[in-house]
């Protein structure tokens, strides 16, 4: 592989990749089938710490660095991105309540996962995806309390999480501006979970609607000063968007494992069909794809490790990394043939389950403005 | 409660092959594991800990190599490890292994309960474990499936060929264990990240000067002694009995009978 890995990230993935592909593997084609990941199978996760990779010790976490957490988290995506995504939800809400809130906040937030739960993160609404400052949930203050009502759609993790990071207009006036952001726990009356998503891939990720309905979260649960969500939403999509691009270099990396297999066995014309130029030329290229895209991916988690928000690098990555993700996990069905459309085989889920990487945290071609916008400020 | 857990390194025998002219294991480029049953008697280990709040030491026998079985039952959960190392022990045999283990007991001990697997998958012989108790006195119970302590006596269940035997043992016993006593547990990232930075420290001849007598360690205190090594040819083979079930069983049941084994 491209990178140069130190002994302990060796180790450490080993780590993980001899539980995923012992406890997790085994189960994922029947959980893909059924549109759920039984709990049994987060728990490997859970009992490794895998909810607690880049948090701070003082939290309770294991403090790795960001470049190791993505090692990891692409090891896990090898064997189910569905399942890894989970948990990257989970890091990333609680790793901006660290960032974004007060030290007993992030505290509050923390013992709650490091029980072994997961959070979610409530932006988007049925009107407001990739402009998310155009989201209709409001928050009113009644004395001591704020007042949550919004219907929040697309919500990984919506039903599996015991807390919420909610955004929810306290200004409906003011734009991006009137947005703030709140922790919100899961058993609090009035939060309801809606429709289950049947989704296309990345089915053991749970995805389901929220419904708010005159939840009340005492004062001390907004995050920030008022007013200051839109920033910390920005954020937290700046860090997810690396994460998801550690995910897609993990598929693609399944994608290209099963291809070369398939590729040295398959024989056409008494011939495996590896020796044939066509097929040659479409595993350099996912090769080529796959390793370019994980360097990408390294050098945005360094860049991050040492404090860069990374909006325009983060960009280019998840742009250029699930693009190429999806041409990739595509051709590896090509090259599987008729076999590769069967699911009978490892290699159309990889396809199905790496579209929604062009969708989610940004449509890429949001990504594709974001980079323009940048570009046209540093020239000038 | 203390608790040891003796452990090897061995090579990975799923990886291994055998030199055809020489008759001796190729194990240049073959990966170096924690034994598997060492595995399990560590996890055994490990549930008694977790339900007796007991201290856990690993120790193994072997060159410097050899710590990175003992940082991987660390980060696993064992509470110490020390590797047992000296250039007068090299060429030790079963008989002086576990002489010289039992010495580092001695040394490091007491130690209510000591734990091992039932053999190593290299050597195979399944003497070193059963070897220790003899020369510490230890009450000795090997294939065992599972242990608790109850009113301070150790309760084991084993297993033997026809069944499951239940024995009571007073304190300290030595157990071996085997793949179907447990499932050993994974590492945990937290494990492997202290085990980074753990001391592992040796013990030496010289630690042990006043407990170990050297006529019995190291090549010249083994009495095994190899004459040869060789692939045995596989000359018979095996014989399908053809049929349905109940054919195949009749011609089974003529064939045990001729045989005089039924």
């Amino acid at each position: 592989m491209s990178l140069l890995y130190t002994d302990e990230q060796k180790e450490l993935i080993a780590l993980v990749r001899d539980m995923a592909e012992n406890e997790i593997k085994p189960y994922v084609q029947e959980a893909d089938e059924k549109g759920e990941c039984p709990r049994e199978l987060f728990d490997w996760g859970f009992k490794m710490g895998l909810h607690m990779l880049e948090i701070p010790e003082r939290f309770g976490g294991t403090g790795l660095s960001y470049e190791t957490t993505a090692m990891l988290f692409e090891e896990l995506a090898k064997v189910d991105a569905g399942y890894a995504i989970t948990f990257v939800t989970t890091f990333v809400a609680l790793r901006n309540v660290i960032l974004a809130g007060t030290p007993e906040q992030g505290q509050y937030f923390a013992d709650i996962i490091r029980k072994g739960n997961f959070a979610g993160f409530a932006l988007t609404e049925p009107n407001a995806g990739s402009d998310p400052a155009g989201i209709r949930g409001t928050a009113v203050l009644d004395g001591d309390e704020y007042v949550l009502n919004a219907t929040k759609t697309f919500i990984t993790n919506g039903a599996l999480s015991s807390v919420y990071v909610g955004f929810f207009k306290t200004d409906p006036a003011a734009g991006h501006k009137g947005i703030s952001a709140f922790i919100v726990d899961r058993d609090t009356p009035g939060l309801s979970v809606g429709a289950h998503e049947n989704k296309m891939g990345l089915r053991l990720s749970n995805t389901t609607d929220l419904i708010f309905e005159n939840v009340r979260v005492p004062k001390d649960r907004m995050l920030g000063p008022e007013g200051s969500g839109f920033k910390l939403a920005l954020n937290a999509l700046n860090l997810s968007r690396a994460f998801v691009a550690t995910l897609a270099v993990g598929i693609m990396q399944r994608a290209l494992d099963e291809s070369v297999r398939y590729a040295k066995e398959r024989k056409q014309f008494n011939t495996p069909i590896i020796k044939f130029q066509m097929v040659q030329a479409m595993l350099a290229d996912m090769a080529i794809k796959v390793e370019a895209s994980r360097c990408l991916v390294n050098n945005t988690m360094r860049m991050m490790d040492q404090g860069s928000l990374v909006q325009k690098e983060g960009s280019i990555t998840k742009t250029f990394v699930t693009d190429c993700a999806q041409e990739v996990t595509s051709n590896a069905v090509q090259i599987f043939g008729g076999y590769g459309y069967s699911r009978e085989y490892p290699v159309e889920k990889l396809m199905r389950d790496v579209k929604v990487f062009q969708i989610f945290e940004g449509t890429n071609q949001i990504q594709r403005m974001t980079i323009a916008n940048v570009l046209d400020k540093e020239y000038k | 409660m203390n608790i040891a857990v003796c452990m090897k390194q061995v090579p990975d025998t799923t990886e291994i092959k055998i030199d055809p002219v020489k008759n001796t294991l190729i194990r240049t480029g073959v990966p170096s594991i924690m034994n598997p049953f060492d595995r399990n008697a560590l996890e055994a280990a490990l549930q008694m800990k977790d339900e007796y709040g007991a201290s856990v030491t690993v120790i193994s026998m072997g060159p410097p190599q050899a710590k990175a079985v003992l940082r991987e039952a660390l980060s696993m959960g064992a509470d110490k490890a020390y590797l047992v190392t000296d250039r007068a022990f090299g060429g030790s045999d079963t008989y002086a292994t576990s002489y010289i283990l039992s010495c580092t007991l001695k040394h490091l001990g007491p130690f209510d309960v000591v734990f091992g697997g039932k053999q190593a998958i290299d050597g195979d012989t399944g003497q070193t474990a059963p070897s220790i108790a003899e020369h510490l006195g230890l009450t000795r119970l090997t294939y065992v499936l599972d242990i608790k302590i109850q009113d301070g006596k150790a309760v084991a269940r084993r297993q033997v060929e026809e069944g499951v035997e239940v024995i009571e043992a007073a304190l300290p016993v030595l157990c071996t264990f085997m793949k179907e006593s447990n499932k050993p547990r994974y590492a945990t990232i937290k494990g492997k990240l202290d085990s980074f930075k753990a001391d592992i420290p040796h013990v030496t001849l010289a630690d042990m000067a006043d407990i170990v007598d050297t006529a019995k360690i190291g090549l010249k205190g083994s009495p095994t002694k190899v004459k040869a090594t060789f692939t045995p040819q596989r000359t018979a083979n095996g014989v399908t009995i053809e049929g349905d079930p109940s054919t195949q069983a009749a011609s089974l049941l003529d064939q045990l009978t001729a045989a005089k084994i039924l």
